[in-house]
Order: C-alpha cells, then structure tokens, then sequence
C-alpha cells in the first residue's frame, strides 16, 4: 500500500483550528437565532464612507497605492493617532496601511522575531495572537489575565515570565473578549518592565475608539515608550468596517521600514477603494464614531446588569464592545454551556476556552447587536438559567 | 432649561424607542428604576418630552392610504405679534398637521391631511386661504413617503454579518 503523503508543512498541520469555527458550524441550518457571538459591530459603515469608496471607483483609482498606502491617508492617520492616541509618527516613514489589523499583527511578528524568540502573549485574547507568533518562528508564552484582577494583566506576572529569549510581549486593551482595559498607572507598570527588560510591546489599540468610562491611554503615548512600542490599529470596529480590511501600523522608522518590507512582497498595498473610504472616514466620522460608541455604552450597562441579575456574574468592560460572564455557577464547562444554550434557547455565545486556556469558565457574549435582539437574548438566556 | 447628562440621555433613548421599559432603560444609562421614573415624568411635566407616538405606514392599509400636503403660505405680518397670530389661526384646524415658520421665500410652511385631493383643496380654498392676513398658498401633494424622522418606510434592516466571528 503507498503511503499517501501530505504536502502540508508538520508546522502547518499541528496548527490548531480556531475554537470558534466549531460553534460557527453548529449554527447552521439553525433559524430563529440570536447571535452574540459576533465579534464586528451591527453598524453598516456610514454612508459617506461608503459613497466615498464609489465616487474613487467611478473617478477610475483602480490601481496600486504606494505599498506603505495613499499619501493623503497616511497624512490623516498621522494627524488623527497624534489628536486621540497623542504619539506623534512620521506619515512618510512610519506608518503603514495594511490589510485590516490582522495583517499588521502578522508582519508585526514577522519583522521582529528570531527563530526560537519568545513572546508573552497576554491571553485571554484574540484567536490569532499565538498561531501567529509561531508561524513567524516565535514561541508563544501565554500570560493570563485573572478574573480577580478584573481581567487586567499584572506587570509582576509578565516580568515572571520574562526569560534570556524574550523579544515581546503582545498586549490588546481595551481587550477582546473581556472588555478590560488596562489604566494607565497599570500600563506604566508594564511599561517599566519591558525598559528593564528591553521589550518590544506589540500593542493591538483597535478597540481605542470604543472605551466609555475613562480617557484612552496608548502604549506608545507613555514616556520613552514609542521607541519600543509597535502601535497596531484600524478602521474596522470604531468605523465598523470591517469588511473593508483596513487597519494601520505605526512604529519608529527602523522598524516600520522593516514591517513594510514584508507588506510590500506579501501585500503591496491595502485595496484601493478602501484606502479612500478610510480617508473619508478619518475626514468626517468622528462624529459617527461618538454616536456608535453611545450606542454601545447604553447596551453595556443593560447586559452587564442583565447578565449579573439573572446569576452569571459578570465584570462591568470599560471598552470593547464585549461582556465575559461567569459561568461556573452553572457547573457546565463553557463549551457545554455554549452548546446547551444553543440548542435550548437559539443563543449563540462562544466559549471562553477558544480565547486561550484562562477563559474557560467564562463565555464572550458581544453586545454589538441591536437593543431589540439584546433585550430577547437576554429574555432567553433568562428562561436558560430558570430551567437549568 | 438646563438637563443633566442622563436626562438627556433619558430624553434621546426615549425619543428613538419610546417603549422601552423603565426596567431596561434604567440598566442603559445606569440608574435605578424609581430615577428613571422621577425624570421621565420630570421631562414630561416640563414638556420636553411632548407626546410619545407611533410611525405607522397608513399606505399599506387598505382605505387609510389618504393625501397629505405641503403648503407654502405667504402671509403678511402684524404689528406686535408678527406671524404667531395668523399661525395660531391655521393651526387650530385638525386637518393641519404641522405649522412652521421658515426662512425664504415663503413664510409659513403647514403640513395638512385628508381623506383625499378634494378633502385638502377644500381646506385650502374655504379656509386656510381665507384667514386674514394670508397672501397667497402654494400646495404640493405627498406623492410617496420614503423617510420620516429619521426612520426610513421600508428599510432592509437584515444582519448580514456571520453568526460566530472571532
């Protein structure tokens, strides 16, 4: 019998699918469902945005863009990250326009790690963070932000797992999935650990837009941090464009030039209709952005009292547009209560444990979706606990 | 009047979904049930909230389609009350549905319904052109209704997003 053989790298094949493309399929077929399982915003991008994105197809701007992206767009970025993020990047040198936040991620890794590096990644988090790292030959060293910690990482616990190969640390705030976002005495305590150490922070700042308590504080704002921070953020949750794929990338000249290296072979440039559509948004959506964040922050405060009423305890997020109930109380797994409350009540929610080992026993339920919904959800979820 | 933040909030929650119940508006904008009440009847007492009402589409129900129009009314102005006297006077009349004073060419803008074309021709020839002081109406008939306050007739408000997304 011939061996059949696979033509995928051992490195490809021992890469773990995304927790979250299981409950993906489990929905379909299924009608009637609600879904809080969405990590995008319910908002349709603005109008002007979108029209913007018609007229540069109807003016014929459909070619490349400088690899780095549109010079206007890169001006823009620069203005509006030194307004709201207050750090101030060379538009010529240190910025790029990339393929969503994602890709910036990727090229961000790509750039700066070694065979065998370490990264602290700050879990629970964004699905991709630890794949990526590998992909890039890092090591992913997970650092887990507690519950009793309000979700927010301790710089005594990353500077623990500092060691000789540690290059970064990779840190998303306000975070996706528990809404935490780090104050800035807390991030000028990481910051002292990454001077002492010598650490490159990766920031993911794509949620900066949408905090509804405190002011934001960036990473790279902190003094003496932009030299070691790579400021990574985009268009898609605070414009909700999503769809677009259009993100940014900021960091000092060295590095920026060498991320763009790497997005000019991989990429070469981010689509061009998007690239005017974000311009038009940079332009004139920060008033679409304020409307959409008080939006989020009335649904906030219903489904954290919500969920805390009804006996899933649950932390009040200052940013994000995601809740991260407890769900022990229940004595299900959150894969278990993930799945009965589908099957029971047509409520999607994802199971912590797809955000990396620390969620579990904590389900992410994204309030990006219509009060109307929200409210049903929350009816449901109700009628789920009363006959559990 | 000077209102709180979270009267305002109150106030513009309301005026979106004025249904919504104490109990829920309450955990929006982070207050206790008995607060939302003292402000709602607060705004209410104030007139600020004025009336809660319904958008209904009366063209989808069969025999309550009925006409609406615009009218531009030319009027010439009185001595101490300026224009307040003659609207007062059209406004008054349950077929008028909105009286405003615009800038322009024209003075008064009033909004009238009917049962049908006659219906509103004859407020407008037996009455509202009538009133002393009105110079001249010029009407236009509501041909289709796409937007209103905001609220779009028939938008298509279906989620396209995918149901699980990291």
């Amino acid at each position: 019998m011939a061996i059949k053989t696979s033509y995928l790298a051992k490195h490809v094949r021992t890469l773990k699918p995304s927790g979250i493309r299981k409950f993906f399929d489990a929905t379909a077929g299924m009608t009637d469902v609600i879904s809080l399982g969405v990590g995008e915003p319910d908002f349709v991008t603005p109008w002007n945005v979108r029209e913007a994105a018609i007229l540069s197809l109807e003016e014929g701007f459909t070619s490349y863009t400088a690899n780095a992206g549109l010079p206007e767009l890169r001006e823009a970025i620069a203005r509006y990250v030194d307004d709201y993020y207050c750090v101030s990047y060379d538009p010529e040198s240190e910025i790029t326009v990339t393929v969503g936040a994602s890709e910036a991620i990727d090229i961000a890794l790509r750039a700066v790690l070694d065979p065998g590096d370490e990264v602290l990644v700050v879990e629970p988090c964004f699905v991709s963070y630890a794949p990526l790292v590998s992909l890039a030959g890092g090591v992913p060293v997970s650092v887990k932000a507690k519950r009793e910690h309000d979700f927010k990482v301790q710089a005594r616990q990353l500077e623990a797992a500092v060691t000789g190969r540690t290059k970064a640390m990779m840190i998303c705030s306000p975070n996706n999935p528990t809404g935490s976002m780090l104050s800035r005495a807390e991030m000028e305590q990481i910051a002292a650990v990454a001077k002492k150490h010598h650490l490159l922070i990766i920031s993911d700042e794509i949620y900066a837009e949408l905090v509804y308590d405190d002011l934001y504080t960036s990473f790279a704002a902190l003094n003496g941090m932009k030299e070691q921070t790579i400021l990574i953020s985009g268009f898609s949750k605070d414009l909700a464009m999503t769809g677009w794929r259009l993100g940014f990338v900021c960091a000092p000249r060295e590095l920026s030039q060498g991320m763009l290296k790497i997005h000019q072979y991989a990429i070469m440039c981010a689509s061009t209709m998007a690239q005017h559509a974000g311009l038009e948004g940079l332009r004139h959506g920060r008033s679409d952005m304020a409307d959409m964040r008080k939006s989020y922050r009335q649904r906030r405060n219903f489904i954290v009292q919500s969920l805390n009423d009804m006996g899933l305890p649950c932390y009040k997020p200052e940013g994000a547009f995601y809740t991260f109930p407890n769900i022990e109380a229940t004595g299900l797994d959150s894969e278990t209560f993930a799945t009965r409350l589908l099957h029971a009540e047509r409520v999607v929610v994802v199971p912590g444990n797809a955000f990396g080992s620390s969620g579990e026993g904590f389900v992410r339920c994204s309030y990006a979706t219509s009060m109307s919904q929200l409210q049903e959800a929350m009816k449901r979820m109700r009628h789920f606990m009363k006959n559990l | 009047m000077k209102l709180t933040a979270t009267e305002i909030e109150v106030a513009e929650i309301l005026e979106k979904d004025a249904r919504l119940s104490d109990d829920d508006l309450a955990k929006m904008v982070n207050i206790s049930t008995d607060q939302v009440r003292q402000i709602v009847k607060k705004l209410e007492e104030d007139k600020v909230i004025v009336r809660y009402e319904s958008l209904v589409d009366w063209t989808k129900v069969d025999g309550h389609q009925g006409v609406t129009a615009m009218i531009d009314v030319k009027v010439t102005p009185k001595r101490d009350v300026g224009f307040n006297d003659v609207a007062e006077r059209i406004y008054r009349y349950k077929e008028v549905k909105s009286v405003y004073l615009m800038s322009g060419t024209y003075d008064l803008s009033v909004q009238v319904e009917g049962q049908s074309v006659n219906d509103v021709a004859h407020f407008v020839s037996q009455k509202l052109s009538t009133i002393e002081g009105v110079i001249s109406t010029t009407t236009h008939f509501v041909l289709k209704k796409y937007k209103h306050d905001g609220t779009i007739y028939d938008s298509d408000d279906q989620d396209r997003r995918i149901v699980v997304s990291p």
